[in-house]
């Protein structure tokens, strides 16, 4: 695990695309995934979506988000995979591991920040049930004033 | 692992408040044409965005246009930071065809 690296695979395949097709076809790309070592980590299909422009003839797609950790050799076995592949009408591979932990880093030290202010306030460093339901309360409404 | 967090992050809606320093900038810029948006505080340091997620449909069309051209920071108050982070995640959203190119 110490090498492997977290990557978000998007890929949108044909619309014309069978039920069994799509599901052979997602088998083939964890298949592609757990063959080197990686582990997919998450599934996530969102299904026929318009396109915001037309691909070739196709205005259509259906995507498939899928999240894997694994080592960096593999990227490039699975963009050539599914670059080979018809079924496929675009895909992209992305890492996120380091932005992930670079927001969760910062969000620590946000927390950590309001937390130092609310006891330099004399208030409880966690914020309290019924202030939590004041601030989404507000939220709520300005959303409503401004549409 | 924190793969969730991604997801939720972006599920904030609205737009960013009229703070003290927005409020500030509306005389200055009496000569704007169309008169509909004002110098804002950056969204995602308000609204503790840190991951701009590219799949986040909602939180990217607020920069985006029909047009498709990417909204200046000077309209929209966006820092400096989270602007090329905004840049990137819009470029990618338009290679998986979620936003259109520029037209014209």
């Amino acid at each position: 695990m110490a090498t492997h690296k977290q990557y978000e695979l998007v890929y949108i395949a044909s619309p014309d695309a069978t039920e069994e097709q799509l599901t052979e076809l997602q088998t083939i790309v964890e298949g592609i995934v757990t063959k080197a070592e990686g582990v997919v980590d998450k599934v996530d299909v969102w299904g026929r979506r318009r396109l915001a422009y037309p691909i070739g003839r196709l205005k259509e797609g259906h995507y498939v988000v899928v999240l894997f950790s694994s080592e960096g050799t593999l990227v490039k076995e699975l963009d050539r995979r599914l670059k080979v592949n018809d079924l496929i009408v675009r895909h992209l591979i992305v890492r996120v591991d380091e932005e992930l932990q670079k927001a969760a880093r910062a969000k620590s030290r946000r927390d950590a920040e309001t937390a130092r202010r609310r006891v330099a306030r004399g208030l409880p460093p966690e914020p309290t049930p019924e202030e939590l339901l004041a601030k989404q309360a507000a939220l709520d409404s300005r959303d409503e004033a401004e549409g | 692992m924190s793969a969730d967090n991604q997801y939720s992050d972006g599920e904030r809606g609205g737009r960013g408040g009229r703070g003290g320093r927005g409020d500030k900038k509306e005389g200055a810029a009496g000569g704007r044409r169309g008169g509909f948006r004002r110098k804002r505080v950056c969204k995602f340091r308000t609204e503790k965005i840190d991951y701009i997620d590219y799949k986040d449909m909602r939180l990217l069309s607020q920069f985006v246009p029909e047009r498709g051209k990417i909204q200046p920071r000077r309209l929209t108050g966006t820092s400096a930071k989270y602007q090329r982070k905004l840049q990137v995640a819009i470029k990618r959203a338009r290679f998986l065809a979620l936003i259109p190119y520029a037209t014209d």
